[in-house]
């Protein structure tokens, strides 16, 4: 790849450019060519943006002084449903307020601590270029405000923190953000630019446990994490929050990760990144699955989105996804794309290692033409649909996971409405629900690719299982619910 | 003096037995206790009421009055006139500066504690003199320092006297010492500091004795990022004196 670029950055220097391909040199010259003479102009004042928000692209040909006003606040926060933490923040949310400069910009920064704070905190950029990041001339105490001034001699896309002592406490309650360096030239223009930061968090309380809790160092100091989140909670990338773009779009990520301790491996469901700035680097790898975003680095991730659908944001470190929270979700909108994604082709369950259990749901489909399905046959078969099919969420037993994934055995919220149940199979089901008076929010993916009868005999057995009693489910009443509602757009397996 | 003995009289001020505690970032590794003589502390934080007397009948001392380059704007800000401080009126007073802090000290014939001294009492729990090995301890006071900020503190002396008998050491305000810039976090925290400048410039977070004493690197950060001049509505103070020679 290296030598196809090389090979056109030469060819341009001899003939005009091909109108798509900019030339690209085989380097920026690193901080020795990030000087492009004084500050032009009067100063700007920067326009700062909460996750997942980015700032505009900058439109200077000149460097430029930037003021950079950010206040630290300890407050309260929601990091889950029902649960609460003390986080103390750079502007307010977690993570912190998003800084776009260009290369060889001047930067006056102003740190303020709020007076109600009870700590002091300072500012490390790993976009600056000397000793402590600025962290030794940011030192301060609630109610004051310092000032330093730096040159953003590197191009590229950095992470900010606290560095007062104990660091690791006040990065863990929260305390970093990101601050893009923009090449001279601007980044390549996108359609879509967001901000997406995970970091990881340590309460006294067990996941999802509610209330107020407060942070653990020892959970700190040995690394096991009670959540991992994007952007400071959860939900706050998925249902309403979720991120949005439209088929034909590209989409441009910048991913951070202030830890304190937990590497990510950064993949998005369903794409793949057509270019990914490994670490932040100036030079794109193409072509990439998933991603490593180190504690204290960051990354830039480019794809262009081909079909519509949900694209679900993870850690792949992949319980840290489904049992503490590092999920989020890009949610594409516009027509199918049946050439690139044909949803479902072979209208086939495969049942796994079900052995004989498959004469019986031939017996079950054949008595069904016949019109003589009885109750007991209809609820063989749904068992052995149930293993193929649920029982890897909803476990065998029906039992669920606590927290993760909702009982079926025994559940309130299912035999309550039986239209309802046969819509979650068909359309799966996102967000918050409450079963046996425990609430869940995760994502149950829709399993349109069942058919009718499939999805009656698995509702059947499920309805008459583990304490359970009701009636048959018929493959009428599947169709009906079928035919009268919509999957949501592009299923993510 | 007269009137500070009036005041240990009444109760108020502790006497603080001789003793030795381990600070975080020793002068000299190879000492790691550091000796305190016996002393006496006010066994609670000074009071709105208290400084409102001090300042009533100290005028240079009143918020309109007092020269900038010994309080900045915040000092006692939040008062409604010179000498009327919000109530509660036995809760700690804060919004006072180093110096104040100081000269309502020597009003009262007494002084700010030292680091040291103030480092000894605060490592008592409630039974031990003591309590830094002490998990369940430390995991109780961090938790005050992890909690969220509220705009005003409780009153003074609710809660049980440590092993000294003093009380409110912890959860309720931070508090001036004399030497409150000698342990500096300086510039960097995470600077290692070598063993010659360990005590006045660089000494950082990879020197400590003990890192899991969060609490203390807490108020060792705090103190450090403060001037003589500063006031903020977190810190407070208390007075200590030399134990009289029988
Ligand atoms: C990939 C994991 C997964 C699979 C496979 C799965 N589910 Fe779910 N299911 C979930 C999750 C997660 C929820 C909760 C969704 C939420 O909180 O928004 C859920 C919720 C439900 C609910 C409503 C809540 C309750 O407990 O009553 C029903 C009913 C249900 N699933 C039935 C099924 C059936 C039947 C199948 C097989 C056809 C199935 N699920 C397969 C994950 C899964
Ligand atoms: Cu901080």
């Amino acid at each position: 790849m290296r030598s196809i670029l090389l090979a056109l950055a030469t060819l341009t220097a001899c003939q005009a450019p091909p109108a798509a391909v900019a030339p690209v040199p085989f380097t920026t010259g690193g901080s020795a060519a990030g000087d492009f003479g004084p500050p032009v102009g009067d100063p700007i004042i920067a326009e700062l943006t909460n996750a997942p928000n980015v700032p505009p692209p900058i439109d200077r040909d000149e460097p430029a002084t930037v003021v950079v006003n950010l206040e630290v606040v300890e407050k309260v926060m929601p990091i889950s449903e029902g649960v609460d933490y003390t986080m103390w923040t750079f502007g307010g949310e977690v993570p912190g307020k998003f800084i776009r400069v260009r290369q060889g910009d001047t930067v006056e920064f102003h740190l303020q601590n709020h007076p109600d704070n009870r700590m002091p905190h300072n500012i490390d950029l790993h976009a600056v270029t000397g000793p402590g990041g600025g962290a030794a001339s940011s030192f301060t105490a609630p109610g004051h405000e310092s000032q330093f001034t730096f040159q953003a001699l590197n191009q590229g896309i950095y992470v900010y923190h606290c560095a007062t002592a104990p660091v690791g406490m006040h990065i863990a309650n929260g305390m970093y953000g990101m601050i893009l360096v923009e090449p001279p030239e601007g980044l390549p223009p996108v359609d879509r630019e967001y901000y997406v930061m995970q970091g990881d968090f340590y309460t006294v309380g067990k996941y999802r446990e509610k209330g107020l809790q407060p942070f653990d160092m020892q959970k700190a100091i040995e690394e096991n994490a009670t959540y991992v989140l994007f952007n400071g909670a959860e939900g706050s990338l998925t249902g309403d929050n979720a991120l949005q773009a439209n088929v034909g779009e590209t989409v441009r990520l910048f991913v951070g990760n202030g830890g304190p301790n937990l590497v990510s491996s950064f993949h998005v469901i369903g794409e793949i990144f057509d270019r990914v700035y490994t670490d932040g680097g100036t030079f794109p790898q193409e072509n990439v699955q998933t991603t490593l975003v180190a504690s204290g680095g960051a990354t830039m991730v480019e794809f262009d989105v081909e079909v519509p659908g949900t694209y679900v944001l993870v850690d792949h470190s992949i319980f840290r996804a489904f049992n503490k929270g590092a999920i989020g979700m890009l949610k594409v909108d516009g027509p199918e794309s049946l050439g690139v994604y044909s949803g479902l082709e072979l209208d086939s369950i495969y049942v796994g290692d079900l052995g004989d259990h498959e004469g019986i749901i031939a017996a079950v489909t054949e008595a069904e033409a016949g019109g003589t399905v009885t109750l007991e046959q209809q609820i063989a078969a749904g068992e052995a649909l149930f293993g193929g099919s649920c029982s890897a969420c909803h476990q065998t037993t029906g039992t669920g996971v606590e927290g993760v994934f909702p009982p079926l055995a025994g559940s309130d919220f299912l035999m309550a409405d039986k239209e309802r149940s046969i819509g979650i199979v068909l359309n799966g089901l996102t967000g918050p629900v409450t079963v046996n008076g425990s609430d869940y929010n995760s994502v149950m993916p829709p399993m349109r690719q069942l058919n009718d009868d499939e999805i009656a005999h698995i509702l059947t057995y499920v309805r008459n299982s583990w304490g359970n009693s009701g009636d048959a489910v018929t493959a009428e009443e599947v169709a009906t619910v079928r035919s009268t509602t919509d999957a949501p757009a592009g299923a993510a397996h | 003096m007269l009137w500070w003995l009036a005041i240990a009289a009444a109760g108020d001020g502790v006497a603080i037995q001789a003793g030795s505690y381990e600070p975080l970032y020793p002068v000299d590794p190879a000492v790691p206790r550091t000796f305190v003589s016996s002393f006496i502390l006010d066994a609670t934080p000074v009071t709105r009421a208290d400084f409102s007397a001090f300042v009533a009948e100290n005028e240079r001392w009143q918020r309109e009055r007092v020269p900038a380059v010994l309080a900045d704007p915040g000092y006692l800000a939040s008062w409604s006139g010179p000498t009327e401080p919000p109530a509660p009126l036995d809760t700690p007073v804060t919004e006072v500066s180093w110096f104040a802090a100081r000269a309502y000290c020597e009003w009262r014939g007494a002084r700010l504690p030292t680091e040291d001294e103030w480092e000894y009492v605060s490592r008592a729990s409630e039974d031990s003199l003591d309590a830094s090995k002490d998990d369940a301890w430390l995991a109780r006071t961090l938790a005050w320092y992890g909690s969220p900020r509220t705009a005003g503190s409780g009153r003074v002396g609710q809660h049980a006297p440590n092993a000294h008998g003093v009380h409110d050491m912890h959860g309720l305000v931070w508090e001036w010492v004399e030497d409150f810039n000698n342990t500096l976090f300086g510039t960097d925290v995470r600077e290692g500091g070598d063993a010659e400048t360990l005590r006045f410039c660089g000494s950082g977070t990879l020197s400590a004795t003990d890192v899991s004493d969060y609490a203390t690197f807490m108020r060792i950060a705090y103190r450090s990022s403060l001037q003589g001049k500063y006031t903020t509505r977190g810190m407070g103070f208390r007075c200590a004196a030399d134990q009289e020679s029988p």
